[in-house]
């Protein structure tokens, strides 16, 4: 017989959940924001090279503001592009 | 006492004199101002978008420590008026751009490692982390950096470790 306990485990939870955001500067405890390292900014931007929003990096507004400010002083410095294709 | 950090882009077409003396030129004016903590060149390097039609540049970074600003507009107005460097930025650094400068150059600051082999990345998806993320636990890194790592780490290989018992245990139960 297919107990309570049993069905409960057939589907993964998990699945069609959502994923819990996290600001990773608070969590792994960085406090500044290189911004002579584009390969660490790479990941806060998409293809084209424009800053993704806080919605989907997870970033708290602290670090969201540092993170795009320090992606202009890298695109000013011509470390990352203003704008471009396929970046990644 | 500030801190305070100039970066800029020699021309490349120069020779290698030139470039020398083009960055000793400012490295001297704020030499006078302050005091100089750290220059670093990283060297030749591909610029993202082409500045004066040059595609790779030369990069300093001059980090220096003054009780005030006032040698910087000096520093850029020369340096805009010079054909030699294509671009410039100053940047007050606050005391933990100070100490990220430190490790950095004490090693501490790990490289992000491109592109992890694809068996990986179905774990951070399932994670939940958003993308350009496996290169998470590598850039831990920062200002605590010994202390983050060991905790990140665990965490992530513990989840499959976590699931799949939950995972394969009912199964066996609904054939026994």
């Amino acid at each position: 017989m297919a107990t309570r306990e049993v069905i409960k485990f057939l589907s993964n939870p998990k699945i069609g959940g959502k994923r819990d955001k996290y600001c990773r500067f608070r969590k792994f405890g960085i406090k500044h924001i290189d911004y002579k390292d584009p390969d660490f900014l790479e990941q806060f931007v998409n293809e084209q090279g424009k800053v993704l929003p806080r919605r989907i990096t997870g970033n708290s507004l602290k670090y969201q503001r540092r993170v795009s400010t320090a992606i202009k002083r890298a695109r000013h410095l011509a470390l990352m592009p203003y704008v471009t294709d396929l970046l990644k | 006492m500030r801190n305070y950090e100039v970066t800029f882009i020699v021309d490349p077409t120069l020779s290698s004199d030139e470039i020398k003396s083009a960055a000793k030129k400012y490295v001297d004016t704020i030499k006078g101002a302050g005091k100089i903590v750290h220059i670093d060149e990283l060297g030749l390097r591909q610029l993202a978008y082409p500045i004066k039609r040059r595609n790779t540049g030369i990069y300093y970074v001059v980090e220096f420590e003054a009780p005030n600003g006032e040698v910087i507009p000096g520093v850029e107005l020369a340096m805009t008026r010079d054909d030699a460097i294509l671009r410039f930025l100053s940047v007050r650094l606050d005391k933990h751009g100070v100490k990220y400068n430190e490790d950095k150059r004490a090693g501490k600051i790990g490289k992000i490692v491109k592109k992890k082999k694809k068996e990986e990345e179905p774990q951070n998806k399932r994670k939940g982390k958003p993308r350009g993320n496996n290169n998470n636990n590598k850039r831990k890194s920062n200002d605590n950096a010994p202390a983050p790592k060991p905790k990140a780490k665990p965490k992530v290989e513990a989840t499959p470790e976590a699931t799949k018992p939950e995972a394969t245990a009912p199964e066996a139960e609904v054939k026994a």
